[in-house]
């Protein structure tokens, strides 16, 4: 048991590694994560189901394929952690709302197929805000997840549930979703690594839509390694997806050379004044000395259209939300009302009415108005508007560097029902996140230090569209110079 | 022009177009929220926007198409599974027209 422990502290490129060499099996790095799940999940509450059989028996396919003599992949045998946002044929897929409670997936989403592909066993589906929509997982309708480094603290969210899991190395990897940070601003508040690709690199089919022109599935992961090998996995055109794109998918982990020679890194003006923690401050300045000191060079960079990124993303996300969401009326699948109901409209609105959080609501509201008569001009199409300036303000500095260096959440992780009541302050965890997605280029948030009371500080790289290979390579480079991202909570128990 | 505020009565007709039944106490609840995140909307005036084509989408994509193709449906016995009401074949809903 202690060695399983240690075990599943390694990343998960060395897991696959022992692997492939035949050193363990597929079966016992499975059972480690299932045993490890069941120690700390109780205390910790990142996954809302897991899926034993079905990991077990992927893993055993992964072993008899090596018997066979067959050649596996990179991350063949990894265990990973699914978003409960992400369709796995036949396990329930809840959202973490009550609209779904009790769902079951009837296919795989294209992500899931491609991990499933590659012989990553599935250990189960993990915590989110109801829907996507949160920054701490506090709106998830069944339980909060805890963060591992301090149990008082939010693990951040949305994928709060796949960020807990890696940073508690429940599972070596995750799977999340990131419509305004929903990725990266967890795995800072986790210590972990996190990835969200370039809108329309990786297929959407089998995510539940929250904002349509924003949503991105990404990797969680241990290391830039890790993330590279499993965004690897699941990028490239969909049929499926008629908004994935037909870019080829580059070799990500080949890009990982360690070299930022003359790279050019330009610090966001905007995300280090104001509003922004001292000690998170500091932190990310060592990050552009650490890059300096490795041949890059810095300078600042502007973004001059930042502060309006909360009010376009908060029109924008919830008019599409509201239009996703639609969806869910109680007739084909999921929550119906046992009220009687005069008409069908009002056993719609008592179905949402009792399905949906508090959060949910809000930003189906939120949504409706910007998109009814007469207000479709003054909100949506503004907001539209202000996010082509804010699009061109983040290819202008992309232009003049190579990537862009912020902090990635404005203060380390907050505590459990620190924020719950004021909807609008929890809003401000996203503000260094919202431009990536807006603009539609990829960000990566690392691991960069931690703050005198323990909690994890993140570094975010956001770099040009199809871009992913180079903000992977600076994260690399700086987590090759650093020890941060291989800092395990004390939950783990020393020495693991 | 951006609106600044809303009436309580805004907040019950959007609440209608949303389909979502609210109680009085629901209803304050969220005009209060409303109240607060227009002020965030209302910055949104001072940006000029003159000229400037609006973003609905990140990439620029014209339609896209492909083969009409015959494929395997899905399943409808697991479809119907998730059904709140279901015959076996079909969904059951509630009435909507009256009977003759």
């Amino acid at each position: 048991m202690a060695d399983d422990i240690g075990l599943l502290n390694r990343p998960a490129h060395e897991l696959a590694a022992l692997i492939r060499s035949g050193e363990i099996s597929a079966v016992a790095v499975t059972e480690a994560s299932l045993a490890r799940i069941e120690a700390l999940n109780p205390t910790v509450k990142a996954f809302l189901t897991v899926t034993p059989d079905l990991a077990l028996e992927a893993a055993k396919a992964t072993d008899d394929a090596l018997a066979r003599g067959e050649e596996l992949g990179p991350l063949a045998g990894v265990p990973i952690a699914i978003k409960d946002n992400l369709c796995v044929d036949g396990v329930l897929c809840t959202c973490a709302s009550k609209i779904l409670d009790g769902y079951r997936a009837v296919y795989d989403a294209t992500v899931v197929e491609r991990v499933k592909a590659v012989g990553m066993p599935i250990v189960g589906k993990t915590n989110l805000d109801e829907f996507a929509m949160g920054s701490s997982t506090e709106n998830s309708a069944f339980f909060v997840t805890h963060n591992p480094w301090d149990l008082s603290k939010v693990p951040g969210g949305s994928s709060g549930g796949s960020a807990a899991a890696v940073a508690a190395r429940m599972a070596p990897l995750a799977l999340g979703s990131d419509t305004g940070g929903s990725i990266r601003q967890p795995a800072s508040f986790c210590g972990i690594t996190g990835l969200k690709p370039t809108y329309g690199r990786v297929s959407r089919y089998g995510l539940v839509g929250y904002g349509s022109s924003l949503d991105q599935v990404g990797a969680l992961a241990a290391d830039c390694v890790d993330a590279a090998l499993l965004t690897a996995v699941i990028a490239g055109q969909d049929p499926r997806d008629t908004t994935s794109a037909d870019v080829p998918v580059p070799d990500y982990v080949g890009e990982l050379t360690g070299d930022v020679t003359g790279l050019r890194v330009g610090i966001v003006r905007e995300l280090m004044g104001e509003g922004i923690d001292p000690e998170v401050r500091e932190s990310v300045l060592t990050v552009a000395r650490a890059l300096e000191g490795m041949g890059a060079s810095t300078g600042e960079a502007s973004i001059p259209h930042i502060d309006y990124a909360l009010p376009v993303y908060y029109l924008i996300g919830p008019a599409e939300a509201s239009s996703n969401l639609a969806r869910f009326d109680g007739m084909r699948y999921g929550h119906r009302t046992k009220e009687r109901a005069a008409d069908h409209i009002e056993m719609y609105s008592r179905t949402r009415a009792e399905g949906f959080g508090p959060e949910v609501k809000r930003r189906i509201m939120t949504g409706t108005y910007a998109l009814s008569a007469g207000y479709y001009d003054a909100y949506y199409l503004k907001a539209q508007k202000v996010r082509t300036l804010l699009r061109l303000d983040v290819e202008a500095a992309l232009g003049q560097f190579d990537v862009l260096l912020s902090p990635t959440t404005p203060l380390t992780a907050f505590g459990i029902g620190e924020l719950v009541n004021d909807p609008i302050a929890m809003y401000m965890a996203d503000i260094c996140t919202f431009a990536a997605n807006l603009a539609g280029v990829p960000g990566l948030s690392v691991p960069c230090g931690f703050t005198k009371a323990g909690l994890p500080i993140g570094a975010q790289f956001t770099g040009r569209a199809f871009e992913e290979g180079t903000i992977l390579r600076v994260g690399d480079a700086y987590q090759r110079a650093t020890s941060h991202h291989t800092s395990l909570p004390d939950l783990l128990g020393a020495g693991g | 022009m951006i609106p600044v505020s809303v009436t309580r009565d805004d907040v019950a007709h959007v609440a209608k177009l949303a389909r979502l039944a609210m109680s009085e106490q629901e209803l304050d609840q969220m005009h209060g929220y409303f109240e607060a995140i227009l002020e965030h909307f209302a910055k949104l005036a001072a940006v000029d926007t003159e000229g400037v084509e609006p973003t609905s989408h990140p990439l620029a994509r014209a339609n896209v198409t492909r083969e009409d193709r015959v494929t395997e449906p899905m399943d409808r016995t697991k479809l119907l599974a998730n059904a709140p009401l279901a015959d076996g074949e079909c969904f059951l809903v509630p009435q909507i027209m009256e009977d003759e």
